[in-house]
């Protein structure tokens, strides 16, 4: 069940240049969540009057913790990397389907600012998992990635892991898998999706889009779906509420 | 105390109402509140067909409001009738059926379906400035105006609500054509038209290049066309445009509103049509008013 809650920050900190590490105490969101949905966190400034859509980085439903990784990118976000500790957010979450949970050899894709929700995902997953995180030069949660399975790192420049992409980086490592999780900028996704469908593997990836309700209501957020869609009867589905995680075959990117 | 207000001799709980294309079919914003709390709600528009809608980008955040180009995305009237009406009956509050079309053929198509469905009014969308054809084609002439209204009219079993275009020169005279043609009750505003350049990109915002502004921005263009549109015309006249609490509302009902309806504000906060219902009523026990229906019009 999605709520409205004001949140308790209890500590930000900037984790690498402009990403910024939120830690807020929102226990009914915490409970709720799961890896791949976000939260809809509201401007105090009232001529922003949008909400920005953040995925959930971590949850901890047992302490109600809830910590959002983001890159600022605007004013919003801005404002965002302002708050410090006692501070109030005003959050309506947990939003979207989030990814499902496969116990199969995975691969999770994280580029950029796509990476924070495969940090929850990979608390959550079972099976065998290889991490591939695509960075432009530095990198930013790597502990995190680390703690279970084999992290695989590619970065534009080489500073790091392979240079290039994250697809560079799985051919070099000859890794294979039975199941893919992606998150990241639409160039990467379409490359996976390409990938999935020629190696014949089920792959789930999330989407962005702007958004205005968050909660399905005012259809700003759709991408475009192969299938007639049951809910809209056009080719067409809320990234908000139906996604924002789509196997990749239902998704024209 | 008094909140009820009648529309058209069908009667409100209270004046507010949800905006069309803002509230979905209700069932989203169920989740956080019981939709009785609303006057009425005003469905997203729906057509004959199912429609496709703009492509994306459809909205851009502007300063205190936004710009938006779904292009009336819609599951068409069917869909709308098996699912969305059935789940609006189970509320205590009013419905009402935003109606869209490309020609006037499917506006009348719209409307004589819904004849023996559970819908309290049926809103005529002629004002949304986000599609080549109909729509605002016929909301930005008077004559035109008041031949659509008329045919809705001939085919309609509720009371008519014709939603007029800010984007007009004389919002009187587009109210007086609606009234003249048998509209039972006028909405206003639609959406004001606007443009955003992404100067970083160098394009616009927006995939369709312009879109409808709305939010709190708006407020002082619709509540002055309130004014005047409410001066200009016997019928009621609902008005909307930015309203985000129920001092924003008591601006649109002393300037002649009947009711009012909350849109873009239900994205800054899912629970804003409900507050402003509730920010009514503390206006009227701190200025002790008995009856809503005695500030109706009041600043003259
Ligand atoms: C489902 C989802 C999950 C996301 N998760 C994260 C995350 O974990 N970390 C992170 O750094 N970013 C994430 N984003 C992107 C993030 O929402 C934007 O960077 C943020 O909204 C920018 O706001 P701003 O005010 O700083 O920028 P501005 O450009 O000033 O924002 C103007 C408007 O555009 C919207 N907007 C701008 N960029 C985007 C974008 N990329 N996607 C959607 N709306 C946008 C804003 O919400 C706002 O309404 C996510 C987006 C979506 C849709
Ligand atoms: C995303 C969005 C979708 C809309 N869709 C419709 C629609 O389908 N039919 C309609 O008559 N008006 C539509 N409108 C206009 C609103 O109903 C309302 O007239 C306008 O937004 C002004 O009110 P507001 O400032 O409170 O949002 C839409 C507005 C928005 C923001
Ligand atoms: S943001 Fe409103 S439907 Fe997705």
């Amino acid at each position: 069940m999605k709520t409205r809650e004001f949140a308790t920050v209890i500590h930000q900190k900037e984790i690498a240049t402009g990403i910024n590490s939120l830690l807020l105490y929102a226990e009914k969101i915490a409970k709720e969540a799961v890896p791949g949905q976000f939260v809809s966190i509201y401007c105090k400034d009232g001529s922003r009057i949008l909400p920005r859509p953040i995925s959930i980085c971590e949850s901890e439903k047992k302490v109600g913790l809830l910590r959002l990784v983001y890159r600022t990118a605007g004013k919003g976000t801005e404002e965002l990397s302002r708050l410090s500790s006692g501070d109030q957010a005003e959050l309506v979450g947990p939003l979207g389907n989030g990814f499902p949970l496969i116990d199969k050899k995975a691969f999770l894709i994280g580029g950029g600012i796509g990476i924070p929700p495969m940090v929850q995902l990979l608390k959550e997953l079972k099976g065998e998992v290889q991490i591939i995180a695509g960075y432009k030069d530095e990198l930013f949660l790597t502990e995190e990635l680390n703690r279970r399975g084999k992290l695989y790192i590619a970065t534009e420049d080489g500073s790091a892991g392979t240079k290039g992409n994250v697809l560079d980086a799985i051919r070099e490592n000859d890794l294979t898998a039975e199941v893919i999780y992606a998150c990241g900028p639409k160039p990467m996704l379409k490359a996976i999706q390409a990938y999935a469908q020629e190696n014949n593997i089920e792959c789930y990836i999330s989407l962005e889009e702007r958004m205005a309700c968050g909660i399905g209501a005012c259809l700003s957020c759709v991408c475009e779906t192969k299938e007639t869609d049951a809910h809209t009867r056009v080719n067409k589905k809320r990234i908000c509420k139906d996604g924002p995680v789509f196997l990749s075959t239902e998704v024209e990117l | 105390m008094n909140t009820k207000v009648t529309l058209a001799g069908v009667e409100l709980k209270n004046p507010v109402m949800t905006a069309s294309g803002t509230f979905g079919s209700g069932a989203e914003y169920s989740e956080f509140y019981d939709l009785g709390a609303l006057g009425a709600v005003v469905t997203k528009g729906v057509a004959n067909t199912p429609w496709p809608g703009n492509p994306t980008p459809r909205i851009a955040e502007t300063a205190s409001g936004m710009l938006n180009a779904i292009g009336l995305q819609n599951p068409g009237m069917d869909v709308l009738i098996e699912r969305d009406l059935p789940f609006l009956k189970k509320f205590d509050t009013k419905i009402v059926v935003n109606v869209c079309g490309k020609t006037t053929e499917d506006y009348c198509q719209v409307v004589e379906r819904l004849s023996a469905e559970p819908v309290d009014f049926l809103e005529i969308n002629v004002s949304c400035p986000n599609v080549k054809e109909g729509g605002i084609a016929f909301g930005q002439n008077p004559k035109a105006l008041e031949a659509i209204t008329r045919e809705v009219k001939k085919y309609a079993k509720q009371p008519v609500i014709m939603k007029l275009s800010p984007n007009v020169t004389d919002i009187s005279e587009m109210a007086r054509a609606a009234e003249c043609a048998g509209a039972d009750i006028i909405s206003l505003i639609n959406t004001i038209t606007g443009m955003k350049i992404d100067i970083h990109k160098r394009t616009f915002a927006l995939a369709n290049k312009t879109g409808g502004m709305s939010g709190p921005a708006v407020k002082p263009v619709a509540v002055r066309m309130v004014y005047q549109a409410a001066h200009a015309v016997k019928i009621p006249v609902i008005g909307m445009g930015g309203i985000c609490t129920g001092e924003d509302a008591m601006e649109f009902i002393l300037a002649g509103a009947t009711a009012v309806s909350v849109g873009t504000a239900n994205f800054r906060n899912p629970y804003a049509a409900k507050e402003v219902a509730e920010g009514i009523e503390d206006y009227m026990k701190k200025y002790q008013v008995e009856d809503i229906r005695s500030l109706i019009g009041a600043v003259e």
